[in-house]
């Protein structure tokens, strides 16, 4: 079977056979950034034409459909032209801060690709503690937005940024909390070990009702989190005009985006990871033949195959449903889906106990 | 460095935390070129101060140097969205002025055309309000059927917004022969589609959370801002010219004025949704019983009004549009003033935002259905 | 207990309602014949305006090149803007005897409205609306256009 994960084997084995180990660390590190940027610039082309494609459909529109076949290289001319054009920086911002909060929000897009495992034996780092890694990191991300927000010297994006500080704080909650129910299924952090906790079967069809709440939680706090509607009030375009990112321009506005549709990805995949089994195919109990026919679909499409389905299931939320109101944004996570997680959480501890779950 | 907020803040204001946003003259919100100047503390609004006149092209005195015939293309510019109602308006002054009986035939498709304005005019309300609520996928929906009503008007008409087709003694042109069946086509479209509506955008939870108790207006209100149209009628203050002060065919169709009591945001809403309801039910009164005969009659070709003072109003889209002319028994009028809804509707927005949220301000401000035009003129 | 059973149902209500706009979308992201867009530059042969589309001001030529136009300045008076300017020479007929004719009916399209006046004020339906619309030009110049074609006379029995 074709697997991504002979690929590394066979390129360590050449570079061990080549280098002494020290350089050969180097030259893998290297190239796993490498890898690591250029999926993210493809992550950002593929995802905006599809966000563009969607909208398009779901308004009975055609979408772009003049770059290349089809309109898919729309999204390619677009990066060039947010490429030559200027950057500007507002004459009273603070510079530095300005300058280096795109950058942040990229950082936090690129450390949390780390734990992810994209294929069979295909994951950068499979640290033990790789879910922990992924709520710590992913809170980071408030902090490039109230940065870009307080030095922009603009009040819609201080307003933006502010909202955006309340959002993501209490989202993390019920993000953790529905990210928890999983661990305590699977019983362990590591992302590797989740996977494998799921080969007979995803959690999201083995935990009954409570994994489904915790999915459709998990889903709700993650749009929350990554600022996307109905939860984007940072941006809020008919009200902040664009909220914390209302200065940026050129490049460093482009950052942003990129920055927003990898966040969705990762979260899309961390998801996919938890609740629908990331790279394992469909399982079923004890249906042998069944489950030999499925392991016959690459790892690698499963688990791209899943992410893109929740990150329609994010796209499609988008392009339905009117803002919240913020008062309305906390009241839904304090009143109910805080509650409704804990809630939950404990259900699925006592069905873990008590070995409830196929 | 010069910033315009400098002048505008107000230091007792930002003694007390409050602090000063220009929402506008570009704003997506806005739908055009209003500044509005709001004292915010934190989310929650103090104070709105509407500073209007950018769009302002004094079509008032415009008017003054143009002879009866000529002003009324003028008044399409003014509500662009409701132009037919506009030059109907003035039409039926001018008539007052020279006490010509139009003839039935064009008093029913005036009438007609009205109510496919008015339909189109809420039409393109609904999707920009949802766009305003951040949901964009409405506003396309809303103008696939504004679209069909477009290229009826501009079969007939010959053009897509500003007509220019009601003059002075009845309409320009006759209706074109595919005129009927084309309405007809667009009715059993709408109500094709007239539920997806409600699965949208009104049925929506957050849609009804972000409006239901949203700025809102007591009939006292509403009656003492001058508020007309939709505005007033949302807070169950009767209001429509068409019932109160009816013109052409209105006083024998049946049709319902709407009314909600609610006052807020929600049931301006309600009554902008059904009264595309009521509006369809009018045209499916007339479409098959237009009479035979001239859709004009012989006036002179230099129009004269007699010296005296005319005024005629009519229900717009947004209102209560009323049309002033004096006249010194020159070809020209003396003086014209157009009472337009919007402005009067505009007034009310600090009274019925102030302590609400910016999310508040653009639902409430989205309910007012401002044309930017018809309030500068 | 009254409380959670509101408590399920409103958010059960809210779930409900937030399922049916999805619904809908869904519904428009399968069925792509739904779609209304028109690709406009590529549909221009199959486009079709309506006879009575306001596109700008013509006057129609018979194959002697010959116009209804009098000269009578009806449309120049109608017009709200100043679009048309009627300019008049002193032609000499047959019978040796002169006669004023118009030089050029000159037409600002720039600042037309296409309010239709000056059609309806011609007494000898000399001049009509076109279905042209696509008007824009680099130099604006190019928009003041002289209606009569060069050489052209009136038509025989037109007054």
């Amino acid at each position: 079977m074709w697997s991504l994960s002979h690929i590394t084997n066979e390129i360590h084995e050449w570079l061990s056979s080549t280098f002494n180990p020290t350089w050969t660390l180097i030259f893998e590190m290297v190239l796993a950034g490498v890898a690591v940027i250029g999926l993210f610039a493809v992550l950002g082309l593929v995802l905006v034409i599809m966000e563009r494609k969607v909208s398009a459909w779901m308004q009975i529109r055609l979408g772009p459909n003049r770059v290349g076949p089809k309109g898919i290289l729309q999204s390619t001319a677009d990066t060039i032209k947010l490429m030559v054009k200027e950057g500007m920086t507002p004459s009273g911002a603070d510079k530095f801060l300005f300058n280096l909060a795109p950058f942040i929000a990229m950082i936090v897009a690129m450390l949390l690709m780390a734990p992810l495992a994209f294929a069979k034996d295909f994951q950068l780092w499979d640290l033990n503690i790789g879910v922990l890694f992924v709520s710590a990191i992913s809170s980071l991300s408030v902090i490039s937005i109230l940065m870009a927000g307080w030095a922009s010297n603009n009040k819609y994006s201080l307003l933006g940024a502010m909202r955006s500080g309340a959002q993501i704080v209490s989202y993390e909650l019920s993000a953790g909390l529905s990210v928890l129910s999983i661990v305590v299924l699977a019983g362990s952090l590591s992302v590797s070990d989740i996977i494998n906790s799921q080969a007979d079967g995803w959690w999201i069809f083995k935990g009954h009702i409570p994994a489904i709440i915790a999915f459709i939680t998990f889903i709700i706090a993650v749009t929350a989190e990554t600022n996307r509607a109905p939860f984007d009030l940072a941006e809020a375009e008919s009200e902040l005009t664009a909220g914390f990112h209302t200065e940026y321009s050129g490049m460093k506005f482009a950052l942003f985006f990129l920055a927003e549709y990898v966040n969705v990805f990762i979260v899309c995949a961390i998801g996919a990871t938890l609740f629908l089994g990331g790279w394992m195919p469909l399982h079923i109990g004890s249906w042998d033949g069944f489950n030999h026919a499925m392991d016959y679909i690459p790892s690698s499409i499963w688990f791209f195959g899943k992410t893109f389905f929740l990150i329609f299931l994010i796209m499609w939320f988008r392009w339905t449903f009117p803002r919240l109101r913020i008062d309305q944004l906390l009241n839904l996570e304090w009143k109910y889906l805080l509650p409704i997680s804990m809630i939950n959480l404990l259900l699925i501890t006592a069905m873990a106990i008590l070995k409830w779950h196929f | 460095m010069y910033r315009q907020t400098d002048i505008i803040e107000d230091n007792r204001d930002t003694a007390q935390g409050n602090f000063v946003i220009n929402v506008g003259p570009q704003h997506p919100a806005t739908h055009g070129v209003l500044h509005l100047v709001i004292t915010l503390n934190g989310e929650t609004i103090q104070k709105i101060e509407p500073h209007l006149g950018y769009i302002h092209r004094s079509i008032e005195k415009m008017c003054e140097s143009l002879s009866y015939r000529q002003f009324i293309y003028v008044t399409s510019r003014m509500d662009y969205l409701s132009a037919h109602i506009n030059n109907h308006a003035c039409s039926l002054c001018v008539e007052k002025g020279l006490q010509v009986e139009i003839p039935p035939r064009a008093q029913v498709i005036r009438v007609l055309m009205d109510e496919l304005t008015r339909i189109a005019s809420h039409e393109l309300w609904w999707g920009a309000m949802a766009m305003d609520l951040g949901a964009f996928t409405p506003f396309f929906h809303a103008f696939r059927e504004r679209e069909t009503i477009n290229d009826i008007m501009e079969e007939t008409c010959g053009a897509r917004l500003t007509m220019n087709y009601m003059v002075p003694g009845g309409v320009m042109h006759d209706i074109h022969p595919n005129f009927q069946k084309r309405v007809k086509d667009f009715m059993q479209l709408y109500k094709k589609k007239i539920n997806e509506y409600d699965e949208l955008v009104t049925g929506n939870v957050i849609f009804q959370n972000r409006m239901k108790g949203v700025g809102v207006i007591s009939a006292e209100d509403a009656v003492s801002y001058g508020c007309t149209g939709p505005v007033a009628r949302g807070s169950g203050v009767s209001s429509d010219i068409r019932k109160i002060y009816p013109y052409e065919i209105y006083d024998k169709l049946e049709f319902d004025e709407v009314l909600e009591t609610g006052g807020d945001s929600f049931a301006r809403y309600m009554v902008r949704i059904r009264e595309m309801q009521q509006s369809i039910r009018i045209v499916e009164q007339l479409i098959d019983n237009i009479p035979e005969g001239d859709f004009m009659t012989k006036t002179k070709a230099v129009l004269k009004l007699p010296k005296g003072e005319f005024y005629s109003r009519v229900e717009t889209a947004r209102g209560e549009l009323g049309v002033y002319i004096v006249s010194e028994g020159a070809t020209t009028p003396y003086r014209i003033k157009f009472r337009s809804p919007g402005f009067s509707n505009l007034s009310i927005l600090d009274k019925m935002v102030r302590g609400g949220k910016i999310g508040d301000l653009i639902a409430a401000m989205g309910t007012l259905d401002l044309v930017i035009p018809d309030i500068d003129r | 207990m009254k409380f959670i059973v509101k408590y399920i149902k409103d958010i059960w209500g809210a779930i409900t309602s937030l399922l049916k706009g999805m619904r809908r979308t869904l519904y428009y992201f399968t069925h792509h014949k739904e779609i209304i867009t028109q690709q406009y530059p590529d549909n221009r042969d199959t486009l079709n305006l309506p006879e009575r589309f306001k596109g700008e001001v013509v006057m129609p030529h018979d194959e002697n090149n010959e116009h209804r136009c009098t000269g009578c300045q009806a449309c120049e008076l109608a017009c709200p803007n100043g679009t048309i300017k009627v300019i008049f020479k002193n032609e000499i007929n047959a019978e040796g005897k002169k006669k004023k004719a118009i030089d050029k009916l000159v037409y600002h399209l720039e600042l037309c409205t296409m309010c239709n006046l000056c059609i309806e004020a011609c007494p000898s339906d000399a001049i009509k609306m076109a279905q042209t619309f696509e008007h824009s030009v680099f130099d604006r110049n190019q928009l003041t256009k002289i209606l009569n074609n060069p050489g052209s006379k009136i038509m025989e029995g037109v007054e």
